[in-house]
């Protein structure tokens, strides 16, 4: 199984070499992502088989690569298996989608070389079982993720977000390599060893601290995230989909290996801190969201929301697991897996929607878009349904992980410690508020983007994408209705990844009567995707039927927006900015510290009035900006170095060299 | 080893000390050359005396290759160079000799404490040879640091060779590979070095380092 593994990785690094000769191609980018399409269901059966039955014990690998003492170490076990199942589910899709998007890629040559190398390392990252490997593949997914970004480098906005990025992501290696190297400090590299070690408490906390900075700054936890929002949008979009949907689960997937398998039992208060950052990371990613123009920074900063989601769950885990009741951290823990899945679903399904518009318009901006269901209708469903799903309403599968998390938040009044009993509730108020907003924020999506009339001429003159991305964008919708109607076949999936990692497993659930699920006891909840949608569908339906067959069923085509106003400017809609306009009344002042200033002209003036709108990312300007004018600062001084005479040059080596020989005299 | 050939070799190496110091103070650099030429004497002195002590005939080379080269090669084409040059003039110390002459005193103070430190274990000569060496080797870098004059700082920085060439003889069955290598390398800076000199001259009309920096647009 794992040599499968390995092999279908070692085809992927193939394909990267083989990536600069196709960019010449016409037909390279078909062959390249074809053979990624290949790869990456192979990857994707294998892992399944992996999860579904997994060998016991768990296959391993030595390959003679990487430190000579150490080699490189490969495990397969049920947690790597859930993963990879993710990440190639996505790799499969997002091939899929690039089989017809990639087609139009202006410079292949700065995509095709890179993309499977990325898949590759993001698969490695998952399958290593020791340290050396881990970091390698880790920095290696950075780098090639990174080159993508750049690879529309004409536009300086992304020069910019690569930059930001490189240094994040250089910033997140260097906290998991002090972790690592914490760890390491008592066993070596190899994770086996380090499972067998009895690590300090003191170390063992510093480790966690390190992993939540170092895996948290790659899956975009707040205050951590400020590349996220830059550097997703600038991918091409099946990019965006990959580094969005799997590779802030692959971050995901280092937080869990090292805080749930490598060190020992966990601490409370562990879990205080990833609730404290999960909580504001959802309500906070998706306020930004909300305030955003373009589709794909509205789609970057709700996948911050949803790593919230997910860390929130893997806190309450890590609390219920702390203090002994495993039953509630195996919810916990397989709420937030479950969301991992799920958000891989319809993050990607999102990102290739977002993709097809760009591709049809060439914009980005909700308000140069509008009214394209009509001119696409097929993406138009299929972006629907991703909006639903990850509005959490039911019978999608937003709603089963959101609603798991919540019943694990509404067990906390079980937890004999009073800080979490306190915590956790108003964590669980966060993410409610999250929930809601998120709706807010996909309504908005998805009703400026492809509802009411086009604001341009290119969102007029659209024209529905090709028959690949459509079959990608359709086949994850599908699979977003399966996972919200029968959540219990997943749930039971996840089983020997929760038994693995927090110890227990949740109650069993196929079987049950009418495939409803029931987290903790019958008399408790249970929930039922199923009847939801059946009921919905059959409402809908009657709904439909009732209006069109006692109303008129002729289709009429009126002038919209026309209450007593002849000036049909579409202009007169509303506009991105309008939708959000109260939330930002209410929290922006705050959060955002917005400020409306309203220019009236002068009663003569023939000058309209304008109201502007100024927004601040206060996380940027409070933690980002004073870091980088320290540094600015420090290497003006610095600079000085540069500009001395050879013999100050002498002097300095000669006072350095008494200084030390002092020190070493007294 | 007798007390007498302890003694012997301590005033040698107690000797090159004291030519480091003449050199420190020299403001000619006629004189400072001679001082030169009497450092590198002391030490093809010291070598040769080591050589005789050690019973390590490949020393008497490493002392040979001292008083040829460093002696009296070195020296006389320097000569000859400042001739040619037509810089016989004063050389002005950075700062004042007083002044240098407390900083080389206490190089010589800190480099006894740091020895006598940091080798407890060895024997004696090789203590008291390795601190004069250390000296030696901080005086020539003050050499370096207090003069403008580009030839004048060559010739610390052959002082400070010789404060190796010392430690390294000192040292019981070093191997003759070293000694040369240190020579060469000598030789290899003198050669680049003077190369340097007239490069300088040719550009600037002058060997004052400082028409480097005016080049470079160096503030004051």
């Amino acid at each position: 199984m794992i040599a499968v593994a390995l092999w279908s990785v070692a085809a992927l690094l193939a394909l990267a070499p083989a990536g600069i000769v196709l960019s010449t191609r016409p037909r390279g980018s078909i062959i390249l992502y074809g053979g990624c399409l290949i790869v990456t269901s192979t990857l994707c059966v294998t892992a399944l088989s992996g999860l579904l039955y997994p060998p016991q014990p768990a296959p391993s690998a030595i390959l003679p690569i990487g430190l000579p003492w150490l080699g490189a170490h490969f495990r397969l076990d049920a947690l790597s298996a859930f993963f990879l199942v993710v990440v190639n589910l996505g790799g499969v899709a997002a091939s899929l989608f690039a089989l017809g998007y990639g087609r139009h890629e202006d410079s292949p040559g700065r995509v095709l070389p890179f993309y499977p190398a990325y898949l590759a390392a993001m698969n490695v990252v998952v399958l290593a079982n020791d340290a050396f490997s881990f970091l390698v593949a880790w920095e290696f997914m950075s780098l090639t993720s990174w080159a993508m970004v750049v690879s529309h480098h004409r536009d300086p906005e992304n020069v910019r977000a690569g930059y930001v990025y490189i240094l994040m992501a250089g910033f997140g290696t260097l906290a998991l390599l002090l972790a690592f190297g914490l760890l390491a400090s008592e066993a070596g590299y190899d994770f086996d060893a380090i499972r067998a070690s009895h690590p300090s408490a003191a170390l063992t906390g510093t480790v966690v601290i390190l992993v939540l900075l170092g895996a948290g700054s790659k899956a975009g936890l707040v205050p951590l995230h400020a590349w996220l929002p830059l550097a997703h949008p600038a991918a091409p979009s099946h990019v965006s989909a990959l580094m969005s949907g799997v590779m802030t689960k692959v971050a995901v997937y280092g937080f869990v290996r090292i805080v749930f398998d490598l060190v020992p039992e966990p601490v409370w208060w562990w879990s205080m801190v990833v609730l404290l950052v999960g909580g504001p990371t959802a309500t906070l990613g998706v306020l930004y969201a909300l305030m955003q123009r373009d589709i794909k920074r509205v789609l970057a900063y709700s996948t911050i929301e949803n790593i919230g989601i997910i860390f929130t769950g893997l806190g309450l885990a890590l609390a219920f697991k702390a203090e002994g009741l495993d039953w509630v951290a195996a919810l916990a823990f397989t709420a937030a897996m479950l969301h991992v899945f799920n958000h891989a679903l319809f993050k990607s399904l999102l990102f290739f929607g977002a993709g097809a518009v760009l591709g049809a318009t060439g914009e980005r901006d909700m308000e140069k878009l509008g009214g394209l269901i009509h001119r696409m209708p097929k993406t138009a469903f299929a972006m629907l349904v991703g909006c639903v799903a990850i509005s959490a309403l039911p019978p999608f599968n937003g709603f089963v992980s959101e609603w798991l998390t919540f019943q694990a938040i509404l067990l906390s009044p079980q937890l004999p410690s009073w800080g979490l009993k306190l915590v956790i509730p108003a964590v669980g108020g966060l993410l409610a508020l999250a929930a809601a907003f998120a709706a807010a924020c996909f309504v908005k999506l998805y009703g400026i983007s492809f509802l009411g009339r086009p604001r341009s001429d290119v969102a007029a003159s659209a024209h529905e994408t090709d028959g690949f991305s459509l079959t990608a964008m359709f086949a994850l919708a599908a699979f977003c209705l399966i996972s919200g109607i029968l959540p219990g076949l997943f749930i039971d999936a996840l089983a020997p990844v929760s038994k693995d990692m927090v110890g227990n497993i949740m109650p069993h659930q196929v079987g049950l009567q009418w495939l409803t699920i029931v987290p903790i006891a019958e008399s408790r909840s249970s929930y039922n995707g199923l009847l939801v949608f059946l009921f919905a569908a059959l409402c809908g339906t009657a709904a439909a039927t009732a209006i069109h067959r006692l109303a008129s069923d002729r289709l009429r085509r009126a002038p919209a927006w026309d209450c007593g106003y002849p000036e049909a400017d579409p202009a007169i809609q509303y506009s991105a900015s309008s939708f959000s306009q109260p939330i930002r009344r209410v929290f922006g002042s705050v959060i955002f510290g917005a400020r409306e200033i309203g220019e009236m002209p002068p009663p003569s003036s023939a000058l309209p009035a304008r109201l502007k709108v100024e927004l601040h990312d206060l996380i940027w300007e409070g933690l980002y900006a004073p870091i980088a004018k320290a540094i600015g600062f420090a290497t003006d001084r610095i600079n000085i170095l540069q500009f001395f005479s050879i013999r100050r040059y002498l002097t300095l080596v000669f006072v350095a060299l008494v200084v030390l020989l002092l020190v070493v005299a007294l | 080893m007798s007390s007498l050939q302890f003694d012997i070799a301590h005033l040698l190496a107690g000797s090159l000390v004291l030519a480091s110091f003449m050199m420190l103070y020299q403001d000619r650099l006629y004189a400072l050359l001679n001082v030169y030429a009497l450092h590198a004497g002391v030490l093809a002195l010291s070598v040769g005396w080591q050589a005789y002590v050690q019973q390590a005939p490949h020393l008497y080379i490493t002392a040979l290759i001292a008083l040829v080269f460093k002696a009296i090669i070195i020296p006389v084409a320097l000569h000859r160079i400042i001739k040619r040059l037509g810089i016989h003039r004063e050389i002005e110390n950075v700062i004042g000799i007083g002044l240098t002459m407390m900083a080389g005193i206490g190089l010589v103070a800190l480099s006894m404490v740091v020895m006598l430190r940091v080798t407890p274990g060895a024997d004696a000569l090789a203590r008291e040879d390795l601190a004069f060496a250390l000296s030696v080797v901080l005086l020539g870098l003050l050499i370096m640091v207090t003069r403008r004059n580009a030839v004048s700082q060559v010739v610390g920085f052959m002082s400070l060779e010789n404060g190796l060439v010392l430690a390294a003889t000192g040292a019981k069955g070093m191997p003759l590979v070293v000694e040369i290598s240190v020579a060469f390398s000598v030789l290899i800076a003198f050669i680049v070095i003077g190369i340097f000199l007239f490069r300088i001259r040719e550009r600037f009309d002058s060997v004052d380092v400082q028409a480097l920096d005016r080049f470079r647009g160096e503030r004051r």
